[in-house]
């Protein structure tokens, strides 16, 4: 006999509301927050890394690259720079989700989901949790943007970036969230969001300008919604350099894909199925 | 008329006693049916027993019961609402006490609760004061600020039981909650229950394998294979096994011993174990007759009083625990093909 897997979806019932709002989404946020800081090693990784990736892989790369792209990126430490966010962030983000599975696995991920609580909230504050981290991240890495050639930060340019560099990492803790949401090995979500990830990452235009791409990398990289997070974030930190879009139009690229990722995940969230849960 | 005034008193009385009403669920993983049409009622401030080895369906049940499982037929409803169609409403009815730990040993005790209040709506003072009750209730008080790491198995559990009773549930689910327990800390939580059950009138199901523990329940659901083999009362149950239990020990062929024992006897006899059982009222007047029929034959003889064990012999034909090492090794074999 075949195995018959229904599924269902949550019908709403005026009688029996679901907890939402503020409360219970600030709660699991502040649950990953403290989870994280009470983690030595991890904030220390938060730290230290993006500072090796930048130096590292900028400098190996700096003397056989030279950028096409006019506005005075004349080094490839300077233009790998907001690709090298984008990497940082790109790469926390999706992983923090990895708390997931471990969460089912110890069993507090039942917890929750026994609680009469809107699936939505439980995405929202988990998102959020692994969202807020990854931007952090991002945003320790431009403390070093005073030693960049033609980069600017300051009171007009530094909300933008900010909102630039969450909106990237929500996207991505979303998509984190949705692959990890039925998996129950994380060597599994390893292997499936390297799947993801590198290509998401590389042609982005992190490592090479768009304009010199050609053929279907260039349709590849247009389609990519990674690529306008970090047009975006280029346009932002050196104004002088030119863009492919207005930096408004990327960003609302960037929330629209944002925006489906939220929703893709909290559609896996609110499946019930007749399979059991852990 | 008065009496027609208390025949409809008691017919109301006796449909809000029912909270719990499981109809014919059905579900199997995979071809492998781990329940085939159960129903019974739970009632109202009753400790209820889901007594079976492991593989029974107990599991899959307590799954379907606590919303986190649809069943692929039959219904489930907890105080009139359907697991499957108001899984919020149910939600909101009832407290979850897993098998496994759900704490955040990252957390305090504090912080675990906290949490979990949030997730069902309270916040603030009111949060704050249904904390230190509930820590206060399962004796964790003077530690509820330290890390739930540094908790012993016990405290953990208690943590657990916390979790599910901070919001005062009309239900409470426990999954094998003496798991890993010593004798000690067990006998506290089944006083517990017992407290829970008298004082605030919460109705509970708890599941287990272990016969002392069933023993304790108001009443009970015995699971066997997927199937109900028994429900009633533990001495309801116990009762209907005629007499006493005899367990003879054969110096060598236990089936021939039970085949001569009916034929001079007429009593139908079992051979479990390489051991012959067979029931019998004054089971101590047939041990004398029985040793002196088959002298030399028998190496030892037992006579007791019926026990939850018996019940399952009794209903199934096999020993309880020789069915959960056959659906553990299954279970195992699963396992294994997932990964």
């Amino acid at each position: 006999m075949a195995t018959q897997t229904q599924t269902r979806s949550l019908p709403v019932s005026p009688t029996s509301r679901a907890t939402a709002g503020l409360t219970p989404t600030v709660s699991l946020w502040w649950r990953e927050i403290v989870r994280f800081y009470r983690n030595r090693g991890r904030v220390i990784g938060v730290i230290a890394s993006p500072l090796l990736f930048w130096v590292v892989i900028g400098s190996g790369f700096g003397t056989s690259f030279r950028s096409d792209a006019p506005g005075g990126q004349s080094h490839y430490l300077e233009y790998f720079f907001p690709g090298a966010v984008t990497m940082i962030v790109l790469f926390t983000s999706i992983f923090a989700m990895m708390s997931v599975i471990e969460d089912r696995k110890e069993g507090f991920l039942l917890s929750v989901l026994v609680a009469p609580v809107h699936r939505s909230v439980i995405v929202m504050g988990k998102v959020l949790g692994g969202a807020t981290l990854a931007a952090l991240q991002g945003l320790i890495f431009l403390a070093f943007t005073p030693f960049l050639v033609g980069a600017h930060l300051g009171f007009d340019n530094i909300l933008p970036i900010v909102l630039t560099v969450f909106l990237i990492s929500f996207a991505l803790t979303s998509l984190g969230f949705a692959i990890a949401w039925p998996m129950d090995s994380t060597q599994a979500f390893h292997a499936i969001v390297n799947l993801f990830l590198l290509p998401l990452w590389m042609l982005s235009g992190a490592l090479f300008p768009l304009s010199g791409a050609s053929g279907w990398i260039r349709v590849l990289m247009q389609v990519n919604p990674v690529t306008y997070g970090n047009e975006a974030l280029r346009a932002l930190i050196f104004p002088g350099s030119a863009s492919l879009l207005p930096v408004g139009t990327s960003l609302g690229i960037l929330a629209a894909f944002a925006a489906a990722m939220f929703v893709w995940a909290f559609v896996m969230a609110n499946r019930r199925t007749t399979k059991p849960p852990a | 008329m008065a009496e027609a005034q208390i025949a409809k008193t008691n017919t109301t009385s006796a449909a809000t006693t029912t909270v719990i009403r499981l109809e014919s669920l059905r579900h199997s993983y995979n071809g492998r049916t781990a329940l085939d049409g159960v129903s019974f009622d739970v009632r109202h401030a009753e400790i209820f027993g889901l007594l079976g080895p492991n593989g029974s369906g107990k599991t899959t049940m307590f799954r379907i019961l606590s919303t986190l499982m649809l069943p692929q037929s039959g219904r489930a409803v907890v105080l009139g609402h359907d697991a499957a169609t108001d899984p919020t409403g149910l939600r909101r009815e009832i407290g979850v006490v897993f098998q496994a730990a759900s704490v955040d040993v990252k957390l305090t005790a504090r912080e675990n609760l906290r949490h979990v209040g949030h997730l069902y709506g309270l916040k603030g003072k009111a949060l704050d004061q249904r904390i230190a009750e509930t820590l206060t209730r399962v004796g964790l008080a003077d530690r509820a600020n330290d890390s739930v790491e540094t908790y012993s198995g016990g405290m953990m559990r208690r943590v657990e039981l916390a979790k599910g009773l901070l919001h005062h549930p009309s239900v409470l689910l426990l999954d094998e909650p003496t798991t890993g327990l010593d004798p000690g800390a067990r006998r506290d939580l089944w006083e517990y229950l017992a407290m829970l059950r008298d004082q605030e009138r919460v109705t509970v199901v708890v599941t287990t394998h272990l016969m002392e523990e069933a023993e304790r329940c108001d009443r009970l659901a015995i699971l066997s294979q997927g199937r109900l083999v028994a429900l009633g009362t533990p001495g309801e149950l116990k009762c209907e096994i005629g007499g006493d239990v005899i367990l003879l020990e054969p110096r060598e062929d236990a089936p021939a011993l039970a085949a001569k024992i009916y034929g001079r006897f007429g009593l139908e006899a079992q051979v479990i174990d390489g051991k012959v059982r067979l029931e019998k009222e004054q089971g101590h007047r047939f041990v004398t007759e029985v040793m002196d029929a088959f002298p030399g034959e028998i190496q030892s003889i037992s006579v007791s009083r019926p026990n939850l064990e018996d019940v399952f012999i009794h209903r199934t034909g096999h020993r309880f625990w020789t069915e959960m090492s056959d659906a553990a090794a299954e279970d195992q074999s699963k396992k294994g093909k997932r990964r």
